[in-house]
C-alpha cells in the first residue's frame, strides 16, 4: 500500500511538471515585441494542427487573429521555444544519466569533454568563415570525436574504468580548450573573435525553423534508449561489482548509456553553444522532488529541464533590448540556486 | 545447488593470491571461508562470480561450467551479498531489494508486478517490511545487511555468497545476520560466508574452508577442523579453545595458564 502511495506521489510530480511545462510553453509564445494573447496562441496552434490534418476544409475554423500574429507565433517564436525545451530536456537527461553512470551527483553532461570539443569545432568553423549550418555540424562532430577519443584512451588505461574516463575527459577537455584559446588568438578580432566569444556564451538566437528537426533526430535517437534503460541505470549506480552480480552486463550498458548521453549533449551544444549548469542543477532539483530512482528521476529531469531552459530563454530574449546570452543567465540563476540546495536542510522522514 | 571448485588459482602481477583451491559446497550447508584479512577471500568470491576472469581452474554449478555463463545467467544461480557500504544515491529499501530481480527482465524493461511481489515476499520473510520506504543510508549497519540478504532472496539464486557480512556490525546485529544465514542454509540454500572470526565459523558453520597464504590450510566439519594448531598457523598468535556449557569458545591469548 505504501508503494502505491509513493507511486501516486511520483505520478503527481510528473503530471504537475508536465502541466507547468505546457503552461510555460503557451505563455512563452505570447512574449515578444508583437503582443499576442495566450488564447490567440492556443487558437493559432490549434488552427495549424486543424489545417495540418486536413479537417479545415470539412469544418472551417473562424480566424480571429491577424496574419502578423500568426507569423510571429509560428515562424518566429515556435521554433525557438521548441528548441529551448529540447535543449533543456536533453542536457538534463544527459546530466542525470552521467550522474548515475559515474555514481557521482556532481557529474554533468560535459564531464567527458563534449563541450570543450564542440567549442573547438565551432571556433574552427568560424575561423574558416563557414556558414552557420556548418558551424553546427562542426560543433556536433567536435563533441562526438572528443568523447570517442576520451573513450579510447580510458579503455587502454588499467584500473577502474570510470576513474580513467573522468581523468581522460578532464585532460582532453583542457587540451581542446587550449586549442580554442589559440583559435581565438589567431581569429580576426573585428568579426571572427566576437562570433567565437558569442558562441561560447551559448545562445538560441540563431534558431531557425530547420533547426527543430535537425536537432530533434539525434536527440530522439539518444533519449529513447536512455528512457528504456533507466532501471538498469539504477543498478549500474551501485558500482560495477554489485551490478554485475545482479546480472547486468556492465561494460556494454555503460558504453550504450555514455554513447546516448553524449549524442544528446552534442546535439544540444551544437544548436545552442555551451550552456552550463542545466545538466547539473536540474537532476539535483528533480532528485529532491521525486527521489533517486531513475524510473521517476529521468522523466522528471527532462520535464523540469525543458521548463527551466524555456524560462531562462524567455528572459534572455525579452529582458533587455539586446539578447543576453543564455549561458550567462543559466550560471546567474544556477549558481545561487545550487547554493540554496546545498544549504537547505534535508527533510527527515 | 552444488558449487564445486577445482584447482582454482589466481595471481596478481605474478604474486600468487589463490593457489590451487579445491572444495565443494552442497545445498543446505553453510560453508565458512576462514582466514585472516587479505588472504584472498574476496578474490575467491570474485572468481566464482565470474567477475575476475584471469583465474585458472574449474568452477562448476551443478555440473555446468560457471566460467562460460553470462552475468545474467550467473545472477540466476549465485547471489552476492556485499559488506554494508555507503551508496552514491539513497534509494528506498524497497527499490534496493527490487534490484535483485533485474536478471529476470529484458534489458529494456523495468520491474513489474511479479518482481514487486518477489521483493515484497523477500522482505516479509526477513521481517523488514516496515523498512520499505526508508532511504537505505538512514538504516543501521545490521538493517542494511538484512536488506542485501532480502535482495539476494528476491534474486531467487540458490547459492549465496556473503562477503564478511558482519565486519562492521555490533554483537547483536552480528548474531542476527548470522542466524539468518544459518536458517537460510537450513532451507536448502548453499551459503558461503567469508569471515576472519573463527568464533563465528565455530558457532554457525557446518564446514569450514581455512585459507592460509592463498592455499587451503584445512577443509572439513567445523568442530573437527578448527584446532588450536590451525588457528595459530592462520593468525600467528596463540589461541586456546575452551569447552564451556555454552559451546566451544575461541580465546586468543599469549599468556600461559595462571595458578
Amino acid at each position: 500500500m505504501a508503494a502505491r502511495k509513493r507511486n501516486g506521489r511520483k505520478t503527481a510530480v510528473l503530471l504537475i511538471s508536465a502541466g507547468v511545462l505546457l503552461a510555460l510553453f503557451l505563455v512563452s509564445l505570447t512574449l515578444g515585441r508583437y503582443g499576442v494573447s495566450v488564447f490567440d496562441v492556443a487558437r493559432i496552434l490549434f488552427y495549424r494542427f486543424w489545417r495540418g490534418v486536413g479537417l479545415d476544409s470539412v469544418w472551417p475554423m473562424a480566424v480571429s487573429w491577424t496574419a502578423k500574429a500568426e507569423a510571429a507565433v509560428v515562424n518566429m517564436r515556435l521554433p525557438r521555444v521548441l528548441v529551448a525545451c529540447m535543449v533543456g530536456c536533453s542536457l538534463s537527461a544527459a546530466g542525470a544519466t552521467f550522474q548515475g553512470v559515474f555514481k557521482n551527483p556532481m557529474a554533468s553532461p560535459d564531464i567527458l569533454g563534449a563541450s570543450g570539443g564542440a567549442a573547438f569545432g565551432a571556433a574552427l568553423a568560424i575561423l574558416f568563415g563557414l556558414s552557420s549550418a556548418l558551424i553546427t555540424v562542426f560543433a556536433f562532430v567536435g563533441a562526438l570525436l572528443t568523447v570517442a577519443l576520451v573513450f579510447l584512451i580510458a579503455r587502454r588505461a588499467p584500473g577502474q574504468s570510470t576513474v580513467s574516463l573522468i581523468l581522460a575527459g578532464i585532460m582532453i577537455g583542457s587540451l581542446f580548450s587550449a586549442g580554442t584559446s589559440y583559435l581565438k588568438l589567431v581569429a580576426d578580432p573585428s568579426n571572427q573573435l566576437p562570433a567565437i566569444t558569442y558562441w561560447l556564451m551559448g545562445s538560441l538566437s540563431g534558431t531557425q525553423r530547420s533547426t527543430v528537426p535537425v536537432a530533434a533526430i539525434p536527440m530522439a535517437i539518444g533519449l529513447v534508449p536512455l528512457l528504456l534503460l533507466r532501471w538498469r541505470l539504477n543498478v549500474l549506480s551501485l558500482g560495477d561489482s554489485e551490478a554485475r552480480a545482479l546480472g547486468v552486463n556492465v561494460g556494454a550498458l555503460r558504453t550504450v548509456l555514455i554513447l546516448c548521453a553524449t549524442l544528446v549533449t552534442a546535439a544540444s551544444i551544437a544548436v545552442s553553444g555551451t550552456i552550463g549548469w542545466v545538466g547539473l542543477v536540474i537532476p539535483h532539483l528533480s532528485r529532491k522532488l521525486i527521489g533517486s530512482d531513475q524510473r521517476g528521476l529521468l522523466p522528471c529531469s527532462m520535464l523540469v529541464g525543458a521548463a527551466f531552459l524555456l524560462v531562462v530563454d524567455d528572459v534572455s530574449r525579452n529582458l533587455l533590448a539586446t539578447e543576453i546570452p543564455i549561458g550567462i543567465l543559466t550560471a546567474v540563476v544556477g549558481a545561487p540556486f545550487f547554493i540554496w540546495l546545498l544549504l537547505r536542510k534535508e527533510k527527515t522522514q | 545447488m552444488i558449487l564445486s571448485v577445482r584447482d582454482l588459482s589466481f595471481a596478481y602481477r605474478k604474486t600468487p593470491v589463490l593457489d590451487r583451491i579445491t572444495f565443494t559446497a552442497d545445498a543446505g550447508e553453510l560453508l565458512a571461508i576462514l582466514g585472516p584479512n587479505g588472504v584472498g577471500k574476496t578474490t575467491l568470491f570474485r572468481c566464482i562470480l565470474g567477475e575476475q576472469k584471469r583465474c585458472t581452474g574449474a568452477i562448476e554449478l551443478d555440473g555446468t561450467d560457471a566460467r562460460t555463463l553470462s552475468a545474467r545467467e550467473t545472477a540466476r544461480r549465485i547471489a552476492y551479498i556485499p559488506q554494508a557500504h555507503p551508496a552514491a544515491f539513497p534509494f528506498p529499501v524497497f527499490d534496493t531489494v527490487l534490484m535483485g530481480t533485474t536478471h529476470r527482465l529484458s534489458p529494456l524493461s523495468s520491474p513489474g508486478a511479479a518482481e514487486e511481489a518477489l521483493a515484497e515476499a523477500a522482505m516479509e520473510k526477513l521481517g523488514i517490511l516496515s523498512l520499505r520506504e526508508r532511504a537505505f543510508d538512514t538504516l543501521s549497519g545490521g538493517e542494511q545487511q538484512l536488506v542485501y540478504v532480502a535482495r539476494a532472496l528476491a534474486q531467487q539464486a540458490k547459492i549465496l555468497l556473503m562477503d564478511e557480512p558482519t565486519a562492521s556490525l555490533d554483537v547483536g546485529n552480528r548474531q542476527k545476520v548470522l542466524s539468518v544465514a544459518r536458517s537460510l542454509a537450513g532451507e536448502g540454500y548453499t551459503v558461503l560466508l567469508s569471515t576472519h572470526e573463527p568464533q563465528q565459523a565455530l558457532d554457525f558453520a557446518d564446514r569450514v574452508l581455512a585459507l592460509h597464504e592463498g592455499r587451503v590450510a584445512a577443509l572439513g566439519p567445523t568442530r573437527e577442523t578448527l584446532t588450536e594448531a590451525l588457528l595459530e598457523t592462520l593468525y600467528g598468535t596463540r589461541v586456546h579453545m575452551l569447552d564451556t556449557e555454552y559451546g566451544r569458545v575461541v580465546l586468543p591469548c599469549d599468556k600461559e595458564k595462571t595458578k
